[in-house]
């Protein structure tokens, strides 16, 4: 088990390494960032001043190495904008954010499970059709056209709900539906084909011929199966709780996270958006581990072949 | 209908369809308490979906027609609190495949345990207690360690074990054992029949085995149905119906037996394959691999009639010889 810690812990760090990599190698890509801050007409001594001070006049990979070195110190640098540390700036949008994105995650798994679960059992009737229908329907129209829907219908023509902003509650109810609704529907889906899935193995069968009422079947026998690979899904939406809104906080001004990712890449605001990216890869990651250790908890099979890879590991 | 009431178990015409495809063609069969009735025939003849489709454990797609009655009670459409008391409370079902007909995620005393508590009401430290008993009586060794265990956690016959255990758990009457041996290793195979016949036993319990191994039938069962093709063609005494097989398929069986005592000869195996429900014959189903087929045998489908007390044959060739039987039987008294 220490062993598996290790191995799982070891690739998690290997894997948002890779991530503030390819951060680094993007955003130097994609233009200049003394340029872009100080404006077009800035005098050629200023944009060098600015480089000089920002360390941007450094060899690509002497800047490669300090930006390394000082993420692994916890220091994700500074906004070159208004040189408040980036991190703090970061940190004040991750509530905002949060204050969407969790509500919607309730509402996925409150709408999707249940409908799952429900189109499995009635395979083939017109509930269950009706739910297909709109789950595809409902993964396959972009967040922004179904957002930008949400306010025509409510906020333009019924008027019910305010269109953009953060002022109140009122204003996080449409892009909460926007953001749960495609959520349900992909939850839906692979609820039903999980519950499928299992409801076809010989145990359910064998669980009904030993007399067990048809509803402790699902509840007790179907239902910690089919949550084996259900689990994968949700620790995936976890995993964008905190990123998973830059369109749709894009839709409906609201000022989180995703929103500050727009406006810092617009700006080249390097460190804003790397250390964005880093929260982005770590939640993902975290997310990951937790869904590993879960299956380790739902499923006893998993778990035995861990403590065998971890006594058999050794020489 | 006497069957009905003098019977344990008594199947009346059942029937089974699948999209329109009828797949059992009206089983009239009966079970008395603590008897062992053999059911033997290929794959696919209809010895599982007979059991499955008396218990209502088919899927909702399959229609069944006629009577499966317990104790004088319709099984066939009753209400799902009834069949529950019935499924492992009166009738337990142990399957072919072991592993896949336990529930990988729950730990096997949770699973017996659970038959306890539906059926007799035990939960708790009684439960528990109860548990070990029956993982003992089926020869689980160091049950009180073993029962927090899970099934990837046993060997194939261990899990037949704990699939016996957990039928037991209900005290049922009857005990239907759908190929036991199928999935497990020849040496297992023994032990695990040896159990059963042991329980039977000491419990009295009516047993149905469904085999495709004759040898298996003629030394734990008392009375033998053959199958074929959705029908039952033979049905008699072990020792009849191994003795002087009436009907030809239910002699190919025997035929491609080898004989235990007596000369040696050679094996003899039946040429074709079952036919496809979709696309059964007009006539008998099996004319078509008949060594002895008749220009009757195309037009009609033999009923199963009895040939004498107690032995019941489905064939055109039985009504002729029976009849020779009948005159000689005479002659000699």
């Amino acid at each position: 088990m220490g062993r598996f810690i290790i191995l799982r812990v070891g690739r998690a760090l290997i894997t948002i390494a890779l991530v503030v990599t390819f951060a680094f190698i993007v955003l130097r890509l994609s233009g200049d960032p003394a340029q872009n801050i100080l404006g077009p007409e800035a005098p050629p001594e200023v944009l060098a001043a600015f480089r000089r001070a920002w360390g941007l006049d450094d060899p690509i990979w002497l800047q490669y190495l300090h930006y390394f070195g000082a993420i692994a110190q916890g220091e994700l640098g500074r906004s070159m904008r208004d040189g408040r540390s980036a991190i703090e700036i970061v940190a004040e949008r991750i509530p905002i954010t949060l204050a969407l994105t969790v509500p919607a995650l309730v509402l996925k798994l409150g709408i999707g499970i249940p409908a799952g679960v429900y189109a499995a059992l009635h395979r083939g009737s017109l509930t269950d059709r009706i739910v297909m229908i709109a789950s595809v329907a409902g993964f396959t129209i972009p967040s922004f056209v179904l957002g930008l829907t949400l306010v025509l219908v409510f906020a333009v023509q019924l008027g019910w709900l305010p269109s953009g902003g953060q002022d109140s509650w009122r204003h996080a109810i449409l892009p909460i539906l926007t953001l749960g609704i495609g959520g349900a529907a992909i939850l839906a889906r692979f609820t039903r084909s999980a519950m499928l899935e299992v409801l076809g193995q010989p145990f359910i069968r064998a669980a009904s011929a030993k007399g067990v009422p048809w509803r402790d079947v699902i509840t007790r026998h179907a239902l910690p199966n089919a949550a084996i690979p259900t689990v994968t899904i949700i620790g995936f939406m976890v995993g964008t709780l905190i990123a998973g809104a830059v369109v749709v906080e894009s839709v409906f001004s609201w000022p989180g996270v995703g929103r500050l990712l727009v406006v810092a890449v617009a700006n080249r605001d390097l460190a804003v958006v790397q250390c964005i990216l880093l929260l982005v890869a770590a939640t993902m990651v975290i997310s990951n581990l937790i869904v590993d250790f879960l299956y380790g908890f739902l499923d006893p099979r998993l778990r035995s072949a861990k403590g065998h890879k971890a006594a058999g590991g050794q020489p | 209908m006497s069957d009905r009431e003098s019977h344990f178990v008594a199947l009346d015409d059942l029937t089974v369809s699948f999209d329109g495809v009828r797949v059992l063609h009206g089983i009239n069969l009966t079970v008395s308490r603590g008897e062992a009735l053999g059911l033997v025939g290929e794959s696919g003849s209809g010895k599982s979906v007979t059991w499955l489709a008396a218990l209502g454990l088919l899927p909702g797609k399959a229609r069944i027609g006629g009577s499966a009655s317990l104790e004088g009670v319709e099984l066939v459409g009753a209400s799902p609190s009834t069949l529950d008391r019935v499924r492992g409370g009166r009738i337990a079902m142990i399957s072919q495949d072991p592993a896949s007909a336990l529930n990988p995620v729950i730990s096997i005393g949770k699973q017996i345990g659970e038959a306890l508590a539906l059926h007799r009401g035990l939960s708790g430290t009684a439960g528990r207690a109860e548990t070990l008993r029956l993982l003992d009586l089926v020869g689980i060794p160091d049950a009180a360690r073993r029962v927090h265990a899970y099934p990837h956690e046993f060997s194939g016959g261990q899990n037949q074990r704990v699939m016996i255990a957990m039928a037991l758990a209900g005290q049922p009457d009857l005990l239907v054992a759908d190929e036991p041996t199928t999935a497990l290793d020849v040496t297992i195979q023994a032990q695990i029949l040896d159990l059963i016949r042991t329980i039977r036993r000491e419990l009295g319990m009516a047993l149905v085995l469904i085999s495709h191994d004759l040898g298996v039938i003629a030394e734990t069962c008392d009375r033998v149905a053959v199958m074929y093709a959705g029908r039952i063609v033979e049905e008699g005494t072990t020792g009849a119906l191994f003795d002087d097989p009436r009907h030809p398929y239910a002699q190919g069986l025997l035929g491609s037996l080898p004989p235990l005592s007596g000369p040696r000869r050679r094996l003899v195996s039946i040429p074709g394959v079952v036919p496809d429900p979709r696309l059964l014959p007009a006539g008998c189903a099996f004319a078509p691999r008949c060594a002895k087929r008749m220009p009757a045998c195309d037009s009609a489908v033999p009923s199963l009639a009895v040939t004498w007390p107690g032995h019941r044959v489905a064939c055109f060739l039985e009504d002729a010889v029976g009849q020779e039987r009948t005159r000689s039987e005479g002659v000699a008294a």
